[in-house]
């Protein structure tokens, strides 16, 4: 089966639960499925978790992966969406050498026209913060690297979706706030 | 019992039991769990412990208890390799949705994750083969636990569960108060059904003109054998069977067409692909049962009633999902057909089967070669037990053989590993039927390599005098690698040709009154003293040594090119 594979952010509710994240991340493993990103949270539900997973997989496939991860007994519900069908963010931190900061006039430039955020000064070094989608995250990471970064990490996506997920109506809560 | 007294988290596990109408567990004990095993002691009248030789012979056992019984197996075992040696009878009731709890002790607490004699992950292990597992660190959590752990085992689609319990929660002192568990909110297990889809199947199903009914467990484990007979006989449709769902109709009921898939019946395979409309009950077109699926049912619609809807679309595109337990939905169904017989349709199984007798099943049952052949021994099974005893099969040759020709008049009779297909389960898993159903005749069939991988659970049955009857079909190789290599490799035989000992002197090593056939003539006399006998018996058949399978579907091929040779 060749077909075209699509980006999906899929969304779990869950109880809180420890062991949780080997089952869901064995449901991936199992079928030769690699994780984009993951992250786990607190929900918009006092103790019920969400975890976002990003994954590049064809449409029947998700269908399935989707029912087999409803079936773990402290999945609530599971949903997935296409990325138009979610507003989603990443977010980089780029650690540069603070010289570089005031030798190179360019790199305040490259910040500023980035909407990105000067977290910490130090003597020795600062941190920039850019939230956004990928390609932005990725441009500054190509824009900043000619200056020597000292580190780079990016977050997994977070994601909310357009239409409502209707957890409280799941459980048989009347919490809709 | 009064508020104010304290007990321990190991009776704390005892009375969890009690609670829960366990009177029988199957296990080993060990330095973790030794607190359980001293209150186990203690409550002796109350709650039998059966020890098996092997941690994996206390799986099976339960496993076996449940599969006749329909109760929930239980098994105890102490950490590091008493917990590791559970995973293939955790794995095999998983995969054949078989109930069992499973209480594993552990390392104390404190010592988690420092690597400490015998600590292992069985949490981290058992994650992929349980429906649900949870560690306990502390005793006021134990009856909490254990009853979501017996709702979830044997709730909707059942399956097993582990229970891990570090040896201080098992000391610690707790106030002890049991409610059974019947809901959890993240947790649906019979999914609600649709009224509508149960319409549109019962329309499907009165336009068909050569309909086929395929079922499964599922018909089992919801005890809705007598609506899915009422169901089989309004609509006269044709109903064949996967291997875990024999037993579930008669075998002589005249619309039991035989049994589906790899070494099934020719006429239900082939006509498979010629019906018009599919519906299958219970059963989650397992690779062995559909072949390829390119080719399978392709020119039929599909009708699917499940309980989990994991199952729905997962191998097999289906145009009518019908969820629920079919104990429920099933006869809404049945309401909605209409009466029908299908006399033409049926008369093409009819001269399939005919077929299939001439070239294959007659020379089984029949043989007029010297050799004693695996059908032949089943034959006189069936007629020394009229077809009401609880069969038990290992996995190989064998197993094909005695779920094509046992005769079952009654359900739950038929014990096997299907989906795992775990050499060394028939031992065991006879031993706890019997126990599940003691006054049942209860026959393990048993291959000569299967039977040594769990050959020490002979212990077990001279210890405890547990009455069933091992028949070992010894044909001196891995018979169905062997069949494979054959056909598929050239004969190259690599490593499936067995030295086996005198099994006849390691029987009689337990006090176990044994006997050997190597003659056709003594045959029926064997087996008729065999059933005969109220004590456990051992019957090695010494049969043919090259003897191969039919009918075959080879693996990749469609059910419709399945070979008579
Ligand atoms: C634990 C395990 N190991 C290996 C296999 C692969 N296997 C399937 S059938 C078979 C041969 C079984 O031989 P035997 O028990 O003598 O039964 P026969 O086929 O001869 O009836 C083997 C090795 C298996 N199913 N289970």
């Amino acid at each position: 089966m060749n077909e075209k594979k699509y980006t999906y952010t899929i969304s779990i509710y869950t109880e809180n639960n420890l062991g949780l994240l080997n089952r869901i991340s064995a449901i991936f493993l199992k079928r030769h499925i690699n994780i984009e990103s993951l992250t786990t949270s607190q929900s918009e539900i006092d103790n019920i978790f969400r975890f976002v997973v990003v994954v590049n997989i064809q449409e029947n496939k998700i269908k399935r992966i989707i029912k087999q991860i409803e079936k773990q007994i402290e999945v609530i519900a599971a949903f997935f969406h296409t990325d138009q069908e979610t507003i989603f963010l990443e977010t980089a931190l780029y650690k540069v050498k603070s010289k570089s900061l005031f030798d190179e006039k360019h790199i305040q430039k490259i910040i500023k026209e980035s909407q990105a955020n000067i977290v910490t000064v130090s003597p020795n070094y600062f941190v920039i913060e850019k939230t956004g989608w990928r390609e932005e995250t990725e441009k500054l990471y190509n824009s900043l690297e000619p200056y020597g970064l000292l580190q780079f990490v990016r977050s997994g996506r977070i994601s909310v979706s357009k239409e409502a997920m209707n957890i409280s109506n799941i459980l048989g809560l009347n919490t809709d706030k | 019992m009064s508020k104010e007294i304290k007990i321990s988290g190991a009776e704390a596990v005892i009375r969890c039991l009690l609670e829960e109408g366990v009177d029988l567990i199957y296990g080993y004990p060990g330095g973790a769990i030794m607190p359980i095993y001293d209150e186990l002691y203690k409550f002796q009248d109350e709650l039998t412990h059966i020890l098996t030789r092997h941690e994996q012979g206390a799986t099976h056992a339960a496993q076996g208890y449940s599969r006749v019984s329909g109760k929930v197996g239980v098994v105890t075992a102490t950490s590091g390799p008493g917990a590791t040696n559970l995973v293939t009878g955790i794995a095999d009731a998983q995969i054949d949705s078989t109930p069992m709890v499973c209480i594993t002790g552990q390392v104390a607490s404190h010592l988690l994750g420092s690597d400490a004699f015998q600590e292992t992950d069985i949490i981290g292990i058992s994650t992929p083969v349980t429906k649900w597992n949870c560690q306990i660190t502390k005793a006021a959590d134990i009856p909490v636990v254990l009853a979501k752990a017996f709702y979830i085992a044997k709730s909707g689609r059942p399956g097993p569960v582990l229970v891990d319990i570090t040896k201080d929660a098992q000391f610690e002192l707790m106030e002890f108060k049991y409610s059974k568990c019947t809901f959890l909110r993240s947790y649906k297990p019979v999914p609600d059904f649709s009224i509508n889809k149960i319409k549109n199947a019962s329309e499907l199903i009165n336009k068909s003109k050569k309909p086929l009914i395929v079922w499964g467990q599922g018909v089992i484990l919801g005890n809705a054998e007598n609506e899915f007979k009422d169901f089989v006989e309004k609509t006269g449709i044709p109903a064949a069977w996967t291997i875990l769902g024999l037993s579930a109709l008669p075998t002589k009921h005249p619309l039991n067409v035989g049994m589906v898939g790899m070494h099934g019946n020719y006429g239900p395979n082939v006509l498979t692909n010629e019906c018009d409309l599919l519906i299958a009950i219970g059963m989650r077109f397992d690779d062995r049962v559909t072949g390829n699926l390119n080719s399978y049912a392709k020119q039929a619609k599909i009708i699917h009633l499940e309980i989990d809807p994991a199952e729905i679309n997962k191998n097999v595109d289906v145009d009518v999902a019908v969820l629920g337990n079919v104990k429920e939905t099933l006869p809404l169904l049945t309401s909605f057909v209409k009466s029908n017989s299908h006399d033409s349709w049926i008369n093409k199984f009819n001269s399939f089967y005919k077929i299939e007798y001439k070239k294959v099943i007659k020379n089984d049952i029949y043989p007029s070669k010297d050799g004693l052949t695996m059908g032949e021994v089943i034959k006189e099974i069936n007629e020394a037990s009229n077809g009401d005893a609880i069969i038990v099969t290992d996995v190989g040759q064998h197993q094909m053989v005695t779920c094509r020709y046992a005769n079952f008049n009654k359900s739950k009779s038929n014990v096997t590993s299907g989906g795992l297909g775990t050499m060394g389960f028939a031992l065991p898993a006879a031993i706890g039927a019997k126990m599940g159903a003691p006054k049942r005749e209860v026959v393990a069939v048993i291959g000569d390599g299967g039977y040594q991988m769990t050959i020490q659970e002979l212990g077990t049955i001279f210890q405890t005098g547990c009455a069933v009857k091992i028949v070992v079909l010894n044909n001196e190789f891995l018979g169905m690698v062997r069949q494979w290599q054959q056909m598929f490799f050239e004969k190259r035989y690599a490593s499936t040709e067995m030295i086996n000992p005198d099994f006849i002197t390691i029987a009689k090593g337990y006090n176990i009154e044994a006997k050997k056939v190597d003659k056709r003539t003594d045959l029926k006399n064997s087996v008729q003293e065999m059933m005969k006998s109220s004590k456990p018996y051992f019957l090695e058949v010494r049969v043919e040594k090259e003897a191969n399978v039919f009918p075959m579907i080879p693996s990749g091929a469609s059910v419709s090119d399945i070979r008579l040779e």
